[in-house]
């Protein structure tokens, strides 16, 4: 157990956020808003992040990564998540490569991981269906065997940079009905393939998804990733994984909130005095720090637990979203609150940051569903 | 001394006022003689003279063991230390050893009935005399001060000095001529608070901590060792389950799954979710404070949110506990749900005593964000 950043840890974490500086601002998020990029993202930032080996982070050095773990990741995410940077860190790196890696045959590992690392191949995870919610293991789209290998067919909805992706791992369901846990299968699947309909949507954080038409797309059986039947246990594991990347992102995301609006509260003067010095503000300026401190640690705690493989991690990772979500809503309410007027236009930044905490509050489930979970791995 | 702690009442808080079960004393004396009731604390003022590695050992031992610490109390996490700190030699050689040997149970006499949260402007007064300086005034929620043999306190030496700059630390012993006590019953009933009165009151000289009126700053190094203290209150062991859940079986829906009532299995997992995110917050500042870097922000926080917490906790069971949280005394009350709500009634204080909830945000927004005065 170490809530002490190493020395290598706090190097990661400064040349992350000078690279953040440099290379972005918010800025370059409003201008990919408003230019109606159709990427949503830039291919040379993205270029530059696996060079400096961000990309293929988590993977083993076999797999051309750089075997680092989720206390090593949080340096990173933290510092993009500041940026607001909608590189495709959650969909690649944390999905994707995830999903290869903790359920992927010798042969897909060889032709996915090593591409993934160098920043040549974005992969998505579509897991989510309309009318399952959150709830990975809500899926009616249905894999049939049909010849040597299988036909799928079914909508997913939500799929983080599906737009962009060049494979998507599609999870479908093989036997049994339509929320079992049991009965599900992941494919991957090449979305320039006959039947693969993808359909391009931006989010209120102006970030890109997809919804994605699976009409009769055929597969053979080196498309399964991981043992059939069993990939709702996958997901879960992905899905926390990729959770513990987000709540780091997030945690940058409310810290950069958090500043400009205390920042404000020491400039801004109203009755000729700075609005900082009123005790109605002040105090809730520090319950918000509070949150984020609580908030801060709870990251730390998953992470440690994730690193070290420990049995209640998937608890943890429920503590740490619920802390995460809830905080970063707070710290933007506040901020577009505290900011008053400036803070309801367009013109002022706080509002990206209002729009990032609802988008990232309700990705991979939101406060209620994870207290939920939590209470049913709790065994109450 | 495996026994595992029921309630206060079994902690040893030493002192020659309070009398202990035999077990109890022999406990405090073989831990005592070997210095291991303040372990890190130097051979030469009988402490156990170990290092902080060896220290943890011998707590781990202990704990392995399921084995009492031998003495609790201000007299170890707070004015031991200081003394350690800030104390002239004669004042170290005259109560460290006395302290580990738990023969001395101190109070603390800060608050005074005008004096609360603006603590600065306590109007307690010592005035020189000779050798000694004459004490007259009054404290309030002074915890123990019925049991204690020794105080230490602030009073004012310099009336004309702006709030802070007049104010001296002193020492004073309880036997002395003039002080009286009366103690302070609150809403959940008995308590250990008392208020204090001092009439003429002689102090010697001798009893200064520190500088004549500069007793703001060594009540501000008090303060560093009060946080750590306040620090080890939220670690609660509870080896036998949530008794939250154990509770809601009990009370709402006896089954072996789902809690029935969804409010409360919600109301249930916040709590532990907060209690979780605390305990890392702890750790957090515990390892932060080991790798030698100064208390970080996060330490600022424990106070106020360990206070918050605790309270939302008595209120939970409480609702839990529905019609059967109101019974007070008589025939077919259980004692074990009245005591459940004397707990709750207790917890109200928890975010007053200490410095209050407000004060915390205070010092949170001042020290830490830096918002202007």
């Amino acid at each position: 157990m170490s809530f002490v950043l190493s020395q290598e840890q706090r190097l990661l974490k400064q040349t992350a956020g000078d690279f953040v500086k440099s290379r972005s601002s918010l800025k370059r998020i409003r201008t990919l808003r408003d230019s109606a990029d159709a990427t949503g993202f830039s291919r040379d930032i993205w270029r530059e992040m696996a060079e400096l080996g961000w990309v293929g982070m988590l993977l083993p050095e076999d797999d051309g990564g750089s075997a680092l773990g989720y206390m090593d990741l949080m340096m990173v995410m933290e510092e993009l998540g500041r940026g607001l940077m909608p590189e495709p860190m959650l969909s690649t790196t944390l999905l994707g490569a995830n999903a290869v890696l903790l359920g992927g045959s010798e042969a897909q590992r060889r032709e996915l991981l090593p591409a993934i690392a160098r920043g040549e191949l974005l992969v998505a995870l579509a897991y989510q269906e309309p009318s399952g919610r959150f709830d990975p293991h809500t899926v009616q789209t249905t894999a049939e065997p049909s010849g040597r290998g299988w036909k799928l067919r079914g909508e997913k909805c939500l799929v983080l940079d599906g737009h962009v992706a060049d494979r998507i791992l599609v999870s479908a369901r093989t036997s049994g009905s339509i929320a079992d846990r049991h009965g599900v299968t992941l494919f991957l699947i090449d979305p320039r393939e006959h039947g693969v309909l993808v359909n391009r949507q931006m989010l209120v954080d102006s970030r890109i998804v997809a919804s994605i038409r699976l009409s009769d797309v055929a597969v053979d059986e080196s498309a399964i990733v991981g043992e059939p039947e069993n990939g709702g246990n996958l997901l879960e594991a992905i899905l926390d994984r990729a959770t513990a990347g987000l709540c780091a992102e997030m945690l940058g995301a409310m810290s950069a909130a958090f500043e400009m609006t205390l920042e404000y509260l020491k400039t801004r003067k109203q009755f000729g005095v700075a609005i900082g010095t009123f005790q109605a503000l002040k105090h809730r300026a520090a319950i918000l720090y509070t949150e984020i401190e609580l908030a801060r640690s709870a990251v730390m705690g998953m992470n440690q637990a994730l690193d070290e493989a420990r049995p209640g991690a998937s608890a943890l990772v429920s503590v740490a979203k619920v802390s995460c979500s809830d905080a970063f809503l707070l710290a933007a309410n506040e901020g577009v609150q505290m900011h008053g007027g400036i803070g309801m236009t367009d013109e002022h930044d706080i509002g990206f940051f209002l729009k990032r905490a609802r988008a990232a509050e309700m990705t991979f489930g939101d406060a209620a569903w994870h207290r939920r979970r939590y209470a049913e791995l709790e065994g109450y | 001394m495996r026994e595992p702690l029921k309630s206060e009442n079994d902690l040893c808080w030493g002192g020659k006022k309070r009398e202990y079960p035999a077990d109890v004393k022999r406990w405090l004396q073989v831990m005592a003689e070997r210095g291991w009731t303040a372990p890190t604390w130097p051979e030469c003022y009988g402490g156990g003279g170990l290092s902080k590695a060896r220290a943890k050992v011998l707590a781990e031992e202990m704990a392995r063991l399921g084995l009492r610490p031998a003495l609790f109390g201000v007299a170890l996490t707070m004015i031991g230390p200081l003394l350690l700190q800030e104390g002239s030699e004669e004042q170290k050689r005259r109560h460290i050893p006395a302290i580990v040997r738990g023969e001395r149970l101190w109070c603390q006499g800060y608050s005074e009935p005008g004096a609360g949260s603006d603590l600065a402007s306590l109007q307690t007064g010592a005035v020189a005399d000779g050798d000694d300086f004459i004490l007259n005034g009054q404290k309030i929620w002074t915890s123990l001060a019925d049991k204690a043999d020794w105080m230490f306190l602030l009073a004012r030496t310099d009336p004309q000095a702006k709030k802070g700059e007049g104010i001296t630390f002193l020492l004073m012993d309880m036997e002395s001529a003039g002080v009286t006590v009366r103690p302070i019953k609150l809403i959940a009933g008995n308590s250990h608070f008392c208020e204090t009165f001092f009439t003429d009151v002689r102090v010697p000289r001798e009893n200064v901590v520190g500088r004549i009126n500069g007793g703001w700053s060594i009540a501000k190094a008090l303060l560093g060792f009060e946080r750590s203290a306040i620090g080890g209150m939220f670690k609660k062991e509870r080896p036998e389950g949530d008794p939250l859940v154990a509770l809601a079986r009990r009370y709402i829906d006896a089954s072996e799954k789902e809690i029935g009532d969804p409010m409360v299995r919600d109301r249930i997992t916040r709590i532990r979710m907060d209690q979780k995110r605390l305990e890392f917050t702890l750790a957090r500042t515990a390892e932060n404070a080991k790798a030698g870097h100064k208390p970080g922000p996060e330490s600022s926080i424990l106070k106020y949110y360990g206070s918050e917490l605790n309270m939302r906790r008595q209120e939970l069971i409480q609702s839990i506990l529905g019609p059967h949280a109101l019974g007070w005394s008589g025939e077919g009350v259980d004692p074990r749900e009245v005591r459940m709500t004397k707990e709750w009634l207790r917890s109200r204080g928890n975010s007053i005593e200490g410095g209050t909830s407000e004060i915390q945000l205070n010092i949170i927004a001042k020290r830490v964000l830096g918002l202007p005065e």
